[in-house]
């Protein structure tokens, strides 16, 4: 009985090509949609996760005044000198790495191409702080930042503009005016939460506070902490070193301040759960949808087939051959439908992904959910409705029009 | 009417549809007793109650109340799929829409009985074609009922309701949307099939030229059987 009517299930479909591929469609559109999007969305939040771990893991800024600008009125805070730095060094307990920022911006220039672009000048350390990688060529040598040499790192988007495709280690190129040979390329790292991060030049910092600042004061330090240390005593370390040596009267307020990038890591880690639970409820409603259409087409098919149900009865069919068969027609149809959709899904995702600039993850849970979801209701409302026509006098199944 | 060993017999045969104020009475207590081997015609108005007796005797539909015996089996004690068996070993259908399957091949339409009896794809393939040869439609087995003339869909469905061999053949209107030319041949095919296949006909039907053609008919009226003309064999 079960050979019989699986050869009539799949006769019914062979011959009834349209209808079966509207069948399969609505759930092919169904699993193909959720699966991308929901993909897509995963791709989303793991690229931002992915720039949130790019500002480095607890490192903590020290710069003067209070918040992000220099303060109100009044006189301007003093910036940093090396003494500081070092004294970070020496005295503080749970640092990894210490690192000073001088920034200034400028228009670099090759063979007659221009690019406006920001100069940070700094320490070798300032790699290991940030966990910015050279992709090409080096860092600086100890002797180049100790004598404050013309030497420069630049990112991708400097290297893009400027150079257009040429290799650029070992050229010389004009920034603000200054000769000054490219060592190495950074590892690109994308947009970030504060504008292109590939967008900068990178010198030692004795040659930016030589030749562009024009004094050796540090705008801003990076500390890096150590992991098995906790960020937040560190951080109090840190107030309580600077009050100390800037000379901050007890009650006073500081004349600098000292940011967690943490802080702003949580922030973002927020906002990415919000859009990792938006992605789920847009998920579940184009299933939702997509289950509509499913069963949309499914009622229509078997409405037009009770007549065809009535003939079976009237030539000896029982009852459940007929519903087996059409079982069997639904479970073909809805699993072919899903696996198509997952299919489309995969080639879909694999190419918007990197359109978006999104990483591509496959994620099986997804993928078996919404294959599961639909094909349920494909299997459904394909043998409810029938169930229904079985049950009918053949008389009444054949009348129906 | 009695015969000795009657295929079919009908006792105080009652049908009622609906409940309570609104419920109809279709048939009022029919008795019929047919003999294996007869050609039956039912006649009568509409509403007479012939298409009701004609499910009931055809194992679709059961009676509210009486006795109706096929081959001595009380039908009326059988469920839905005992009814569906009994249908498939003993009983042939006649519709006349012809009820075919549509974008199916006339041999598969053909065929199908046979796939629910479990038959193997050789038997199938020679019963079926056995069955079209019968009806004149060999050379079209491959043909959908859609490139079909009217009369070739009511013979294929004819090769559909025999290839099992049944006792009796149940047809209803089964000229009822053919011409008059076509008619003559399908109700010559159903004598044919009746004299020497021996298969028992019972046919519904208004037309007397149609009814002509049995040997017995049946006339029916407000849901009762008004009389019987009994046709002395020539």
């Amino acid at each position: 009985m079960l050979g019989t009517t699986i050869t009539l299930a799949f006769r019914a479909i062979n011959r009834h090509k349209l209808r079966s591929f509207l069948t399969t469609l609505g759930i092919i559109i169904g699993v193909a949609a959720v699966v991308t999007m929901v993909t897509l969305g995963n791709g989303a939040t793991a690229a931002v996760r992915e720039q949130i771990s790019s500002l480095g893991a607890n490192v903590l800024q020290l710069r003067p005044g209070q918040g992000f600008g220099r303060g109100g009125g009044g006189p301007r805070p003093p910036d940093f000198k090396e003494r500081d730095l070092t004294a970070i060094e020496n005295q503080l307990t749970g640092v990894r790495a210490v690192a000073p920022v001088v920034q200034s911006s400028g228009t670099a220039i090759y063979e007659g191409n221009n690019w406006s672009t920001t100069v940070y000048g700094t320490t070798s350390a300032y790699s290991e702080v940030q966990q910015w990688k050279v992709a090409d060529g080096r860092l600086f040598l100890p002797d180049e930042e100790e004598a404050g040499k013309s030497v420069c790192i630049i990112g991708n988007t400097v290297r893009t503009n400027l150079f257009q495709g040429t290799e650029p280690v070992g050229k010389r190129m004009r920034i603000k005016g200054v000769s000054c040979q490219v060592v190495g390329v950074l590892a690109t790292r994308g947009q970030g939460g504060f504008g292109d991060q590939d967008d900068v030049v990178v010198m030692p910092i004795k040659f930016v506070q030589r030749r562009f600042t024009g004094d050796r004061d540090i705008s801003q330090i990076m500390v890096a902490v150590d992991d098995a240390y906790d960020t937040s005593t560190v951080q109090s370390s840190l107030e309580e070193l600077m009050r100390e040596r800037r000379k901050v009267k007890a009650g006073d307020q500081d004349n600098f301040n000292v940011f967690d990038t943490k802080q702003i890591s949580d922030t973002l880690t927020g906002t990415t759960t919000i859009l990792t639970q938006i992605v789920g409820a847009v998920a579940a409603i184009s299933l939702l949808v997509g289950g509509i259409g499913i069963m949309n087409i499914m009622l229509v098919s078997v409405t037009e087939r009770t007549r065809e149900i009535g003939i079976r009865l009237a030539i000896g069919a029982v009852a459940r051959e007929v519903l087996l068969q059409f079982l069997v027609e639904a479970i073909v149809l809805s699993c072919l439908g899903g696996l198509i959709g997952l299919f489309l899904a995969l080639i879909a995702t694999a190419a918007i992904a990197p359109l978006m600039q999104v990483p591509f993850l496959f994620d099986i849970k997804v993928n078996f959910i919404a294959f599961v979801f639909s094909a349920a209701i494909g299997v459904v409302f394909g043998y409810f409705p029938a169930r229904r026509a079985a049950a009918l006098n053949p008389i009444d199944a054949l009348r129906h029009e | 009417m009695s015969i000795a060993d009657p295929i079919i017999s009908m006792r105080g045969v009652t049908k009622v549809y609906g409940q309570g104020p609104t419920a109809f009475q279709a048939l009022k207590g029919i008795d019929i007793d047919i003999a294996q081997g007869d050609f039956v015609a039912v006649m009568g108005p509409s509403g007479s109650g012939k298409s009701t007796t004609m499910n009931i005797l055809g194992c679709l539909d059961v009676p509210s109340g009486g006795e109706f015996l096929f081959k001595g089996r009380h039908v009326e004690t059988l469920d839905r799929d005992q009814r569906a068996l009994l249908r498939r070993r003993y009983l042939g259908f006649v519709f006349q829409g012809f009820n075919l399957l549509s974008r199916t091949t006339a041999l598969e339409n053909v065929e199908l009985p046979l796939l629910y009896r479990g038959e193997d794809k050789k038997t199938r393939y020679d019963m079926g074609m056995a069955a079209l040869d019968k009806v004149g439609l060999k050379d079209w087995w491959d043909h959908t009922p859609a490139e079909l003339s009217g009369g070739q869909q009511q013979r294929v469905a004819i090769a559909r309701a025999i290839v099992t061999h049944p006792d009796v053949l149940l047809a209803d209107e089964p000229t009822g949307n053919l011409d008059s030319e076509r008619s003559v041949e399908i109700m010559e095919l159903l004598t044919d099939l009746n004299r020497n296949s021996g298969i028992t006909v019972l046919m519904v039907t208004h037309e007397p030229d149609m009814a002509a053609f049995a040997r017995t008919i049946v006339h029916f009226k407000d849901g009762l059987v008004e009389r019987v003309e009994q046709k002395v064999a020539a």
